[in-house]
């Protein structure tokens, strides 16, 4: 594709987005928006360092608590909520981070899932969560004091830029001069060690901006739905994150979106239908994409296209 | 006597308990070991396994009237039947791939076995009674043990001990130790490297369904009790690191006995304890304590 | 999730011109929800039992009142989650027009509905959640917290036991805000009365192994162990504490448990254990005749949660008739004003702070030779009058509560 028609296929998402909120639940197009951003955020280290970490609920979770909690008990403006839980979760990407990298491949999952869980139980017991109750009540405020959040279609278009922008950050991060470093540690890191780089300077680097992005996803979260629970931090949401990211397909750029989008609208429209059986069918549709589907549907989409244009 | 300011009853019989706990780590971190030795695949579905273990034994008793001393050589069997129908339809595939593959494709199993176990019975647990040979308690002086408990640790000493024999002392385990090392050469030796491989997969969920008939009496029969576990067996399995069999049976017991004289001093940790031991071990000695580096 | 859709009595929407007062109840339908527990822990104590509950409170309303207006009941499976049964009430509110969402056991999703419910201004009535949060700081004026809170099954357990001469406790606490509250409301109430609290130990939520944390209360020589958890852990607990040889010698209390319990655990476990509930099936021939309806749907005799889910919805049911309104303002005015009468309360009353104060009654569960037919397993020690049974509105943290 030439650099015009992806610019225009960009310009034709935003305008369908922007309009979205008009036929659509906005409640459910945010919330397909801030998983979007964890499985793009994700992307980051799987898709494009090669890092595959089990533990990304813990900074799902924790901007999500930390968020709310200095905009409940602190009442902090909106904003700088946002940014509390978006640094809260960095600094706590940097933790995971150190430990993490020292080992690779399926200790490096290991390691998180296991650090993750060790989060996990910290909120169970930690006054400020609630424990298995939530922190509900989280009020949305109003942005730069003016903003009344409280309307849906005005907190709509916030997270809808907040999005965007992250996305515009990732994209960039991929193409920069750091993102080509990370590519190539992926396909051969004994290489980059040789040609001079610390590559653990650059895959914990990678992994503290991966982790802040999923915090901005998880504050977000947050402000949409007025609460935070541990439904946030639990594995499975960490397994989820994997799931939109296989699914839409790895190392490509729109693939968590597409995934995130598939994954949230199924287990909305199941939930009423099927029970538990939701996780029966997550499970399934992981099963076949490792087995049959690996490239996921950008991935497949993409090779599609190339068949046809290259002959 | 105290020690610490504990009297020493309590403490005993916190460590009684941790061998219990330990026992049950220990079984399913040798099972994960035998399996990425030979497979290089960390298997997620491990705890999910476990947890059928546990359901085959209680709907064995209670549809079919199958007593626990059957289960408990039907039930690891039935898994292991489970784990060669796995490996030959699925895992199989994948060796040539990126081992992340192997372990994203087992969460999926997981999450698919647990499932459905909980969409049949719910999440509340159901209760699974002590065989009456094994009822009542051993006064120790310090406490009352319960046989059952006794019995647990006495069995997966027994069953790790033995699988350490097989593997490290018998001409069996010679052929898969050097499937292990060089598969290319070892299938040269006209040795059947791929029926190995089936067999050793059945044999380490075998045992983790084994671990799973020990359990039910113990503890309620629930579709949850295998990824509450997994979880802490992984930080188990990344302390010991998988280099030898006997290391992971060692870092199993040590860690549930450290994590009962957790709950004497300091019980809030108790849940966390395995984790921060972790961390720990990463950053001085990145490989686990038995784990060679590669 | 299962969504069910009954129309009951479509028939009933025949009545339409039989007065004006239809022309205030929204599309003349009014549309009941119940957010429950259908598969976890704490589906046998609600669940479909809850939901049958409230059909039949629908039905006894429809045969008795001939009201002029249909009545529908949606239902649903919170699966214990806060985000999940926030999510089905903004979804039930907004788009389904559902006038008021019920039962809601589990302190987590409890509170998260009463938010979505003030917020867009409809009902919440409350049976199976515990915690006092409900009427104290997060208190609103449309909820009403209808059975039992863990201050009134605490405090009437705790003080008999005191008064038995169990006088040191110790507690073993489920580790999360609602074992945590628990464990204050009884304490104070042992130490209100004489006794003294030994220590505690806190057990990871949810625990299947409570065997170092027994040892723990057994090496605290107290005579009590106070089981400040619910559901499955109690349960566990009880079994497990007889099975290290705790009980007898230490007597155990359970601090929140229901008939459920009782009947899973069997009596041989559970006998001359102290236990408050807010109803017994076998108290009076009101109650025994309600019962015995409700089991012949639901094959067992109801818990509190149910009978108290019935009388949630029945009260409801008669204040949309009485003020011909679907109105959340005119029906909570009329549902404060007018006392509850029916079998499962006596003249109680619904609090500013949303609380609605009825007898409570101290059981000790039976031997099991004192037991002479299924589902013989109390005997009634103490009513606690209404007055006693609850919080004193004193107390209270709710800012509704003019001091």
């Amino acid at each position: 594709m030439t650099d015009k028609r992806i610019l225009l296929a960009y310009l034709a998402l935003l305008v369908a987005l922007l309009a979205a909120p008009l036929v659509l639940y906005p409640v459910l197009v945010m919330k397909i928006l801030c998983f979007a951003l964890f499985a793009c955020a994700f992307n980051l280290l799987l898709g494009y360092t090669g890092l595959l970490s089990f533990g990304h609920a813990a900074f799902l979770g924790s901007a999500a608590y930390v968020t709310g909690h200095v905009l409940k008990a602190w009442a902090w403006p909106t904003e700088l909520g946002l940014l509390a839980g978006t640094l809260a979760a960095a600094a706590l990407g940097w933790v995971f981070g150190v430990l993490a990298i020292r080992r690779s491949g399926i200790y490096f999952a290991m390691v998180t899932l296991a650090l993750a869980q060790m989060v996990y139980f910290i909120f169970i017991q930690a006054p400020f969560t609630g424990g298995e109750d939530g922190l509900q009540g989280v009020p949305r405020g109003y942005l730069f004091g003016v903003i009344d959040l409280a309307d849906d279609r005005n907190l709509y278009y916030v997270v809808l830029t907040i999005c965007v922008g992250a996305f515009w950050l990732i994209q960039r991060t991929i193409h920069s001069p750091f993102g080509q470093i990370l590519k190539a540690i992926r396909e051969n890191e004994a290489r980059v060690v040789s040609l001079g780089y610390d590559v653990a300077k650059y895959k914990l680097l990678a992994f503290v901006l991966s982790a802040g992005l999923a915090g901005l996803a998880g504050a977000t979260k947050t402000l949409v739905f007025k609460f935070a629970t541990l439904t946030d931090a639990h594995w499975h949401a960490s397994g989820e994150v994997v799931l939109m990211t296989l699914l839409g397909g790895m190392g490509t750029i729109f693939g968590p979106v597409v995934g995130a989008s598939v994954i949230v609208t199924l287990q909305n429209e199941l939930a009423d239908k099927v029970g538990s059986l939701v996780t029966v069918i997550m499970g399934g549709i992981f099963v076949l994409c490792v087995l049959a589907f690996r490239r996921g549907i950008v991935g497949e989409a993409a090779a599609l296209y190339r068949r046809m244009v290259g002959r | 006597m105290e020690i610490f300011g504990v009297p020493l009853p309590a403490l005993m019989g916190q460590l009684m308990l941790g061998l219990v706990s330990g026992s049950f780590y220990a079984m399913l971190s040798l099972g994960l070991a035998v399996i990425f030795g030979m497979l290089n695949i960390i298997n997620f579905a491990h705890g999910a396994l476990y947890m059928a273990g546990a359901f085959l034994a209680w709907m064995g008793l209670t549809y079919w009237g199958i007593s626990y001393w059957w289960s408990l050589l039907l039930v690891p069997l039935a898994v292991g039947l489970i784990g060669v129908v796995i490996e030959r339809t699925m895992l199989q595939w994948l060796y040539k791939l990126d081992h992340l593959y192997g372990l994203l494709l087992t969460f999926g199993l997981a999450l698919v076995i647990e499932g459905l176990f909980r969409y049949q019975y719910g999440v509340s647990g159901l209760p699974y009674a002590i065989p009456d040979e094994l009822s009542g308690a051993l006064n120790l002086g310090f406490m009352f043990l319960p046989k059952y408990r006794a019995w647990i640790i006495g069995v997966s000493l027994t069953v790790c001990l033995a699988t350490w024999f097989i593997i490290e002392k018998t001409q069996l385990g010679a052929y898969l130790r050097a499937a292990t090392e060089n598969p290319q050469l070892t299938q040269a030796f006209g040795i059947n490297v791929p029926l190995m491989v089936m067999l050793t997969y059945g044999f380490g969920v075998g045992l983790a369904g084994f671990a799973g008939v020990l359990a039910a009496p113990a503890f309620q029969v629930s579709p949850l009790m295998g990824s509450n576990l997994i979880i802490v067996v992984f930080a188990v399995v990344v302390i010991g690191g998988m280099g030898s069999i006997l290391g992971s049976i060692l870092t199993g017991l040590g860690l549930g006995v450290i994590e009962g004289l957790t709950k004497v001093f300091y019980a809030e940790a108790s849940s966390t304890v395995v984790f921060i031991i972790m961390a720990i071990v990463l950053l001085l000695r990145p490989a686990g304590l038995f784990g060679k580096e590669k | 999730m299962k969504t069910k859709r009954i129309a009951l009595a479509v028939a009933a929407a025949l009545g339409f011109g039989s007065g004006m007062a239809q022309a205030q109840i929204s599309d003349n339908v009014v549309r009941i929800g119940v957010l429950t527990d259908m598969s976890g822990a704490y589906s046998d104590l609600s669940g479909a039992g809850a939901v049958t509950a409230a059909k039949m409170a629908v039905e006894d309303f429809q045969a008795k009142e001939k009201p002029g207006f249909a009545i529908e009941i949606v239902s649903a499976d919170h699966q214990n989650k806060g985000d999940i049964s926030s999510n089905k009430a903004r979804e039930w509110f907004d788009r389904d027009k559902v006038d008021v969402v019920t039962e809601l056991v589990t302190t987590s999703t409890a509170l998260a509905v009463m938010k979505v419910a003030k917020e867009k201004n409809k009902i919440a009535l409350i049976s199976g959640a515990a915690s006092t949060r409900i009427t104290n700081e997060d208190c609103n004026d449309v909820t009403v917290h209808w059975t039992y809170d863990t201050y009134s099954v605490a405090n009437g357990t705790a003080k008999a036991v005191v008064k038995q001469g169990g006088k040191s406790w110790f507690f073993l606490t489920a580790d999360y805000a609602f074992g945590h509250s628990l464990e204050k409301d009884a304490s104070d109430v042992v130490v209100a009365n004489g006794g003294k609290v030994l220590g505690s130990v806190r057990h990871p939520f949810p625990g299947t192994d409570f065997s170092s944390f027994l040892l723990k209360a057994q090496a605290s020589g107290a005579q009590v162990i106070g089981l400040a958890n619910a559901g499955t852990d109690t349960t566990n607990s009880i079994k497990q504490a007889a099975e290290f040889g705790i009980t007898p010698k230490q007597s155990l209390a359970g601090l929140l448990m229901f008939i459920t319990d009782i009947h899973s655990l069997g009596l041989k476990t559970t006998q001359t254990m102290y236990l408050t509930e807010g109803f017994y099936w076998d108290l009076n021939d009101e109650t025994r005749a309600w019962s015995k309806r409700f089991f012949a749907h639901a094959k067992k005799m109801p818990t509190m949660v149910q009978a108290g889910e019935y009388s949630a919805i029945m009260h409801y049911l008669k204040g949309v008739k009485a003020t011909g309104s679907d109105d959340t303002q005119k029906v909570m005015a009329w549902m404060k004003k007018t006392p509850v009468n029916d079998f499962f309360a006596k003249n109680a009353a619904i609090r500013q702070d949303g609380r609605l104060v009825h007898d409570m009654y101290l059981m000790q569960v039976k031997k099991p030779e004192e037991s002479k037919y299924p589902w013989d397993y109390y005997h009634v020690r103490q009513t606690i009058p209404a007055a006693e049974a609850f919080q004193p509105l004193s107390a209270s943290k709710c800012p509704l509560v003019k001091k």
